[in-house]
């Protein structure tokens, strides 16, 4: 039983991690039929920012516990500006055109927001120990743990919890389901398809943000770090089902588990088994576990 | 009589909603006959059905003496049923001749390109060889839907609403260049069809659905007339307002 | 017989300059060359409609099977690697593509995806096969014959011509026919191919055997090129490269992915030197003006200026 603890405490927190990365992918496709890929480069400048903001705000010999607060904030500047940016600036132009084209599309933005990356905050490793460091540990089990790991589970539950509350609790939420269920019929119905295109776009975009500022303290943030993260992504949500809030975190907690298992008992497999997962769900399951399978009409 | 096509005891239902209850029919070789009703009434569901794309909860399809039922519309195209639809399956991005050639071609005729040039004579398609499908007007869309359907292997020609969203005074022309054509080619054709004077001009025997099932079946001046027909198919006859 | 003609003036030119150029250029030719042949594949399956984006998986294991060979069983004869490679991919395809075939789309894409990065999680953790490191691979013959060391890759170039001509011939008969209408066909509408009586499973299938093993090919002339294999090659940047290869030449000529890879080598390398950190920028700029105004690809400004001239 205390073998098994750790790692199923490791895998909820991967998989909490996993969750923030690909309720934003999945929501940016369920409202709009994108599949982003500069979600990782989001996701990239999100770590970034949050380098230089919580940076500041320790070398300014601020209290440190306010370095937690600029983790958050960075995301949302992040998600703020570059969101609405990419949408208003490029992603509006494309609409109808078909999905795979627009996988190029936004392929392409990650690339140019690689080199912007690189541009701005140069190719040197930065890194952002303290606030992860500053909570200290816990015991579990006999082992270590970092209290941080507790806060990005918090943080998870706390963003699903508010995204569905946003969608099935509010009033705007509720039209953004009937945009996602009928596009046409509610332009017809005189709701603003465009205004919730923005709005979904930069949540989304504030979701990679803080999935990437929220793991700035925890790796060095190099070039690149993006690159992996999309993937993942995207093995995440084509699990649960494209477009699937509650596959998205079916999903992330699945392969977060099946990551430490085999972290734990077969190290060698361990970005095989996530794949792996994907491979087989989808054999099994050809649009995911929540997707609904539609029939054509003719 | 010799039938072409049997179903025996069709069931489907979409949940709540019974589509087919229980229809048995026999078509004979070389008649043509035209399946009406309301919309909804189950007639699409039986070409369906036949033709593969719906499995029927129960019961038998029988074509050239063999239960096709479970076959793909592939393979049942390729024992010699064709149909088109009733929004025409084209290949959009192609041109009207290459469009006929693909369907020559799958069919196996042993000169492709010629039978795609008779194609193009027998449907009146020739000024539109070279246009781009998805950009022809909706009446030419139309017959080149029937035209790929009635490729060389056909035996049973499946109509969907052949004259749907057509204007009115196009519709007996594209039905006498289709009608045409599969007399030229020896098969038995069923059609769905809304427009009562299309039907009793080209259909031998009329079949009326009402709620999945079939509520009269016979030569076009019974089934029109009938009761039944008149309520629940073609509604209260209106008064023509004065032209 | 245009197209024999076209093909056998690239041969001859190729020749040439596998016999004349600097090193650096028949090195540059050779990556080109491998990349044209990936692309040639992936230009197959996108005028089935489909974009794969994990053709790297073809690759790298066209890749690993040349070096496995010099490095396991010390064969170092160039034309059993390629030959080799090509079956690897095909078979890989054969065995994959059953399950792939009946995916559309972005699932095609992703799926298509995953597997390669399968494929990349098993080579990085594989210490036996060098793990993120990779390892070297030698060839020194072809067909048996040895030559003089600086001359290998120059006949290395001349075999890797000679591939990627005839399999662009054989793609080319291929789609200019019946099989190429019916790949069209099935991008267009899959349920009229199904009520015509042809499988649009088969025809996907088809076309991903040959994608794939267009893509092992590759693999090994790269591979051959660098004398180097890592896993890399089979990471989803690599795949993501290849697909930007097939917009910037687009799907409208069996020459268009070689002439893109062409430009693509020619770019990175003068990128790589005077510009190496807004390469993916400027890359990621092109994408997106040809995706608005050139969609079918740069192949198409040819074409036009061809016709008004």
């Amino acid at each position: 039983m205390s073998n098994i603890l750790p790692v199923v405490f490791d895998g909820i927190a991967y998989g909490s991690w996993l969750f923030l990365m690909s309720a934003g992918l999945t929501l940016i496709y369920g409202v709009m039929r994108i599949l982003n890929v500069a979600h990782g480069s989001l996701y990239a400048l999100g770590a970034y920012a949050a380098c230089s903001f919580a940076g500041a705000w320790l070398n300014g010999g601020l209290p440190a516990a306010g370095s937690f607060g600029m983790l958050l904030l960075a995301a949302i500047v992040v998600g703020g500006l570059v969101g609405p940016l990419l949408e208003r600036g490029l992603l509006q132009w494309m609409y109808g055109k078909d999905e795979v084209v627009l996988v190029l599309v936004t392929y392409a933005v990650f690339l140019i927001m690689e080199d912007v990356i690189k541009l701005v905050w140069g190719v040197d490793s930065l890194l952002l120990p303290e606030p992860y460091a500053l909570p200290g540990n816990f015991s579990l089990g006999g082992l270590a743990y970092p209290v941080y790991n507790l806060l990005l589970i918090g943080m998870a539950l706390v963003t699903g919890l508010a995204l569905v509350w946003a969608l099935y609790r509010t009033r705007q939420g509720k039209l953004l389901l009937a945009v996602i269920h009928d596009r046409e019929m509610s332009m017809a119905m005189g709701i603003n398809v465009s205004r919730f295109y923005l709005a979904t776009f930069t949540v989304g975009a504030t979701l990679a943000a803080l999935g990437g500022a929220l793991t700035a303290p925890t790796v060095a943030v190099t070039p690149g770090i993006g690159v992996e993260v999309i993937v993942l992504a995207f093995a995440v949500v084509v699990i649960g089902g494209l477009g699937s809030l509650g596959g998205a975190a079916l999903g992330a907690l699945l392969v977060g588990l099946v990551r430490s298992a085999t972290v734990r008992y077969w190290p060698e497999a361990e970005l095989f088994s996530i794949y792996a997962v994907m491979a087989i769900v989808l054999i099994a399951r050809p649009k995911g576990l929540f997707a609904v399978q539609e029939a054509r009409k003719i | 009589m010799n039938a072409v096509l049997t179903a025996e005891g069709l069931k489907k239902s979409f949940g709540a909603v019974t589509a087919a209850a229980n229809i048995s029919l026999a078509f004979d070789a070389d008649t043509v006959v035209s399946l009406i009703g309301a919309n909804g009434a189950g007639k699409t569901t039986f070409l369906n059905m036949v033709t593969g794309y719906l499995k029927p909860d129960s019961g038998r399809v029988v074509f050239d003496r063999r239960n096709i039922v479970g076959l793909s519309p592939r393979q049942i195209t390729k024992l010699g049923v064709s149909r088109s639809f009733q929004v025409p399956q084209l290949f959009q991005t192609l041109n009207v001749r290459d469009n006929l050639l693909i369907a020559e071609s799958i069919a196996g005729a042993n000169d492709p390109q010629a039978a795609t040039d008779a194609a193009l004579a027998r449907f009146a398609l020739k000024p539109y060889a070279h246009q781009q499908a998805g950009l022809l007007p909706e009446g030419i869309r139309k017959l080149l839907d029937v035209a790929m359907a009635l490729s060389s292997r056909s035996k049973l020609l499946l109509l969907d609403e052949p004259t749907s969203g057509v204007s009115a005074d196009e519709k007996f022309a594209i039905m006498d260049v289709v009608m045409g054509a599969a007399r030229e080619a020896g098969v038995t054709v069923i059609f769905v069809e809304h427009d009562m004077d299309i039907v009793g001009r080209f259909a031998g025997r009329v079949v009326a659905f009402y709620d999945g099932g079939i509520i009269a079946d016979g030569t076009p001046d019974t089934v029109l007339r009938a009761d039944s027909v008149r309520r629940y198919v073609i509604g209260d006859e209106v008064p023509h307002a004065a032209a | 017989m245009k197209a024999l003609a076209a093909a056998a003036v690239a041969f001859a030119l190729l020749i040439a300059l596998a016999l004349l150029a600097p090193q650096w250029l028949v090195f540059m030719a050779m990556l080109a060359l491998a990349k044209g042949v990936v692309v040639l594949g992936l230009v197959v399956l996108m005028r089935t409609g489909l974009v794969s984006f994990g053709q790297g998986l073809y690759f790298g294991i066209g890749a690993y099977a040349a070096a496995l060979l010099s490095h396991q069983w010390h064969i170092a004869d160039a034309a059993v690697m390629l030959l080799a490679a090509a079956a690897a991919g095909g078979l890989l395809a054969a065995l994959l593509g059953l399950l792939l075939a009946r995916y559309r789309d972005i699932f095609f894409a992703m799926l298509s995806l995953a597997l390669s990065m399968i494929l990349y999680g098993l080579l990085v953790k594989s210490a036996a096969l060098g793990s993120t490191d990779g390892f070297n691979l030698h060839a020194r013959t072809f067909f048996g014959i040895a030559f003089a060391s600086g001359m290998e890759r120059r006949v290395f170039l001349i075999a890797g011509s000679a591939c990627a001509v005839v399999a662009a011939l054989m793609v080319h008969r291929l789609l200019d026919g019946h099989w190429g209408r019916l790949a069209s066909a099935v991008r267009d509408n899959e349920l009229r191919v199904s009520y015509l009586g042809a499988s649009p499973y088969r025809v996907v299938y088809f076309n991903y055997l040959i994608a794939g093993t267009l893509a092992g090919l590759g693999g090994a002339l790269a591979a051959l090129a660098v004398g180097h294999v890592d896993p890399e090659t089979t990471y989803w940047t690599t795949s993501g490269e290849f697909v930007f290869i097939a917009i910037l030449g687009g799907t409208q000529s069996i020459m268009a992915p070689f002439v893109a890879a062409a430009i693509f080598e020619t770019l990175r390398t003068i990128a790589s030197q005077y510009a190496p950190n807004v390469w993916q920028m400027s890359l990621g700029l092109a994408m997106l003006a040809i995706i608005m105004f050139q969609p079918a690809g740069l192949w198409s400004l040819a074409e036009r200026w061809r016709r008004s001239a």
